[in-house]
């Protein structure tokens, strides 16, 4: 059985414009919803506060439940349905205000007991993160997605382009530097981000073109990833960052395999031009990347429906992820190596090839 | 090529065997008293016997992040340190203006008379090594010192306190009867808890912070407690308060008493705290002291008979009973408006003795049994699911291959089980998902060698080089493919804790055991079809 049929032949290079242009309003939505949020929707593991998840024996609604706890002086907390209506689960959401965290557990529960009865009310989860544990995580998780991409800078630019040295250098001072600005008080979310900024730029100064698309196509992903949550106001948590890790790392699965036809390709095919090269790359590993994109899929909308309400954003984050990534390793990683038209990918030393001249980087 | 399928086959049949090894003590039946797997004799002996760990979010459970307040440790040697000056100077006769502890944590003590001065001086250099001059200061007819602390020795207190702080906290978990409590540092001042199974955890909360440092301290019988409501405490006196609690009105009653700041004795001589109950059936705490704290008491109790003496927890006063007779033989009672319960934590409380400081709760994430066996029933539905549809996708897709592929796949889920019962890593929600993330991601090793394969045969090779060619043109791109996400495992692992760990480990061990499931198994299966059985055409 075959879905793509061998010698399919898909433009996908020609209609790289029109690519770009979604790509451009995906970003654009995304960067509204986060503006309009006021920043992205931090859970308490990074905002700290406590969340307590609640279910009743009893049918209720979120209004009862507020008034219940009229008399805590918990005006600012957040009551939400969650799950299944059936199962009358509710998370209580306070945002830390500097009150007293410690003992705000019990005075919930025994305010719930009073008004539904000490066997109605089970308390599931609890969570509570203090100010400061809130903001190392924060930093953590930053620091995560900034060091996992550096690595994976070296890693490619190595089996790629040969440029060891170059990578492993470059990343070097990079994270130094980062690190010495942390440790100055720069504010690290900031940091972070221009940090980025300069990963992208030296890649692209030093000609490191590979890690350049690759490392685009996952700013891509995870930003979009970022965006939908903003638009859906979903709660960005450890979890989430843990998926939007895996993301990077599944992304970057599917951009490799087109590059390493790309590389194989322009090996082979020394008369094509680049943009042929790419095109003839992409249509002949179509049939492995809807593939595996879609067993994954599947895999993760059983989590999805499947995995109970505590994991469902997860498989939310990875559902994304993976549509993106795949989206990306085709229309924006590869795109990116026509920015070096005569260069085609390595130091095979071939003759220069002309490509379609066409210089306009992704944007 | 027949030599290197038998070896392969061994390797992989051991490789199974292992597996089935380090599985067995999970799925074994259990032992319907203490849930421990009933393995045979021979079994306990030589072989594995570890189940696989399940993380606090599907057994249930706390986890529980304490700061410890080192300052005050130090402060409370700072305070030790001006009493034992106050205490050699008066034996030396030399008279004190004021000896306290300012804002910076620095003794400043002023001399009276200034002539004292190198008097003063020697005996610091000799008796107090630890403390620096940081200045000195003549103010009129007045000197005034000021000491800071030794760095080292401010070190060594901090530290102290928080393995100190570790210890106090074990010994009361310990009482508890947590099992398999996991307690460790972390970073200068914090100190991690896991607690799987804990049924009522704001108690265990408040049983564990409470610093419980006892004090027996002097009512101020020469001033009333009225003026000192109105006035202020005079000096050397405090105001501090009863507490009781009505549980049936829900109110407080506090009662005031005015008590001579000055600590006759703290609870670090107690050895050994009991319940109890009086002659009205009413729990009390029984105390008993070591020797030096008996000689202590006795000489209190015998200095102050028909005075009272209060009973100071954490600054909060639980009894001011009057003292009959000096008390010999070392022991006190405790007696309050207690039920069994705040006995008993009391009791617990003392005899695991002091927290050198407070602690504070940084952190704390608590889950439910009920929620922890109900995430466990959805993530196996889950992975049985997926797998199921997986599973029969390859076989529909591939044919013949597909079913080889399948087999590498259950054989990657065995794998990844037995490595998680193997390195007693912990299993938890997230742990499952990433499970199901590699039997998504694995079928991608094997897509990618199958189609490179079915491009080979439509190349017109034979099917021995069609298999060869999709295998070696395969390899290096699900190396280069599985370490970046490998990368990405890695540093999710590092910067990660409990749950996000457990889904970088299920993630990595996913991603190598694929690795090897594809590459090594299904290219065995392939030898073996095409030598043995001289496979003609290879279904694809």
């Amino acid at each position: 059985m075959e879905i793509i049929k061998p010698g399919t032949h898909i433009d996908f290079v020609g209609k790289r414009k029109y690519a770009y242009a979604v790509s451009l309003i995906l970003v654009a939505i995304t960067i509204l919803a986060l503006f309009i949020r006021g920043g992205p929707n931090y859970g308490v593991d990074f905002a700290g506060g406590v969340l307590i998840e609640v279910q009743f024996h009893q049918d209720t609604t979120a209004q009862d439940v507020r008034s219940a706890m009229a008399d805590l002086n918990m005006a600012g907390a957040s009551i939400q349905r969650f799950g299944a209506v059936g199962h009358n689960e509710f998370l209580i959401r306070v945002q830390d205000t500097g009150q007293e965290l410690e003992g705000l557990t019990n005075k919930v529960h025994q305010a719930l007991a009073q008004k539904y009865g000490q066997d109605q009310v089970d308390i599931r989860r609890v969570e509570m993160v203090g100010p400061k544990v809130g903001e190392d995580l924060r930093q953590k998780a930053l620091f995560a997605v900034f060091y996992a991409i550096l690595f994976i800078l070296i890693y490619i630019s190595g089996r790629f382009e040969m440029k060891w040295m170059m990578s492993l250098a470059v990343s070097a001072a990079l994270m130094a530097t980062v690190i010495l600005l942390s440790h100055i008080g720069a504010g690290i979310t900031w940091l972070i981000l221009i940090a980025l900024l300069v990963t992208l730029a030296v890649c692209f100064i030093l000609k490191l073109q590979n890690a350049l698309g690759a490392i685009v196509a996952l700013i891509h992903d995870v930003s979009i990833t970022m965006g939908i949550f903003a638009v859906l106001d979903k709660e960005i948590t450890l979890s989430i960052v843990a998926a939007l890790l895996t993301i990077v790392g599944y992304s970057l699965n599917d951009t490799i395999i087109v590059f390493d036809r790309i590389r194989e390709n322009s090996r082979k095919q020394r008369k094509m031009s680049l943009a042929e090269v790419i095109n003839q790359s992409i249509n002949e590993t179509l049939s492995r990347t809807i593939l595996t994109s879609g067993t994954t899929l599947v895999v993760v909308l059983c989590l999805f429906f499947l995995g109970g309400p505590v994991i469902r954003d997860f498989a939310l984050a990875l559902i994304v992820g993976v549509l993106v990534g795949t989206y990306s390793s085709v229309y924006v990683a590869s795109p990116i190596l026509l920015l070096w038209p005569d260069q085609a990918g390595q130091k095979s030393g071939a003759p220069s090839l002309k490509g379609s001249g066409n210089k306009k980087a992704k944007a | 090529m027949n030599r290197s399928i038998k070896w392969r086959a061994l390797v992989v049949l051991a490789v199974i065997v292992v597996a089935l090894v380090y599985l067995y003590p999970t799925v074994a039946p259990r032992d319907k008293e203490t849930n421990e797997p009933k393995l045979p004799k021979f079994w306990q002996k030589v072989l594995p016997t570890e189940m696989i760990n399940l993380g606090l979010d599907l057994k249930g459970g706390m986890h529980v992040v304490f700061e410890v307040q080192v300052e005050e440790a130090v402060d409370a040697a700072m305070d030790r340190n001006i009493e034992e000056i106050r205490f050699t100077l008066r034996k030396d006769r030399i008279p004190l203006a004021e000896a306290t502890r300012n804002e910076a944590g620095q003794i400043v003590l002023v001399l009276a008379k200034p002539e004292h001065l190198d008097q003063v001086n020697k005996i610091l250099n000799s008796d107090f090594r630890f403390l620096k001059t940081v200045s000195t200061k003549t103010e009129g007819d007045q000197v005034r010192i000021t000491l800071g602390l030794d760095p080292k020795e401010d070190e060594r207190i901090r530290e102290w306190a928080v393995s100190q702080s570790l210890e106090t906290i074990r010994s009361r978990v310990d009482q508890l009867g947590v099992s398999e409590p996991d307690i460790r540092p972390q970073g200068k001042d914090r100190i991690i808890l896991q607690l799987p199974g804990v049924e009522d955890p704001n108690k265990v909360k408040n049983l564990l912070s409470k610093t419980a440092r006892l004090e027996f301290k002097l009512v101020d019988e020469a001033h009333s407690v009225d003026s000192a409501l109105r006035d202020g405490a005079p000096p050397g006196s405090e105001l501090l308060y009863q507490t009781e609690y009505d549980p049936q009105t829900g109110r407080e009653k506090k009662t005031p008493f005015l008590l001579r700041k000055r600590v006759q004795m703290t609870g670090e001589y107690i050895t050994d705290a009991r319940v109890a109950l009086d002659q009205y059936n009413q729990p009390y705490v029984s105390l008993r002291f070591d020797s030096k704290g008996a000689r202590l008491f006795e000489r209190i109790t015998g200095n102050n008979v028909k005075k009272r003496l209060a009973i100071v927890l954490d600054d909060n006063v639980y009894s001011a009973p009057v003292i009959q007779d000096r008390i010999s033989g070392g022991r006190a009672q405790i007696e309050g408006r207690f039920t069994m319960e705040d006995a008993r934590d009391l009791a617990i409380v003392l005899r695991a003795g002091a927290l050198p400081a407070s602690v504070k709760m940084l952190e704390e994430r608590t889950v439910g049994a009920s929620l922890g066996s109900d995430s466990i029933r959805q993530g196996v539905t889950s992975i049985i699911v997926g797998m199921l549809l997986v599973l029969t996708f390859m076989l529909i897709y591939y044919r013949k291959s597909g079913a080889i592929a399948d087999l590498a796949l259950v054989f990657n889920v065995l794998l990844i089980a037995a490595a998680l019962a193997a390195f007693r890593a912990t299993l938890t929600l997230p742990g499952i998902a990433g499970i199901i993330l590699t039997i998504g991601m694995s079928v991608d090793a094997n897509v990618l060698i199958f189609e490179r394969i079915r491009e080979e045969v439509r190349l017109g090779k034979t099917p021995r080089a069609a298999v060869d060619g999709g295998f070696s043109k395969a390899t290096w791109t699900i190396l280069d493919a599985n370490i970046t996400t490998l990368i990405a495992a890695i540093v999710l692992f590092q910067f990660g804790t409990g749950p996000i760990r457990g889904f970088a480990v299920t993630l990595s061990v996913g991603i190598v055991s694929s690795l090897f499931t594809a590459m090594f198994v299904s290219r065995l299966v392939f030898d073996y079809l095409l030598v043995q059985k001289k496979m003609k055409h290879v279904s694809v």
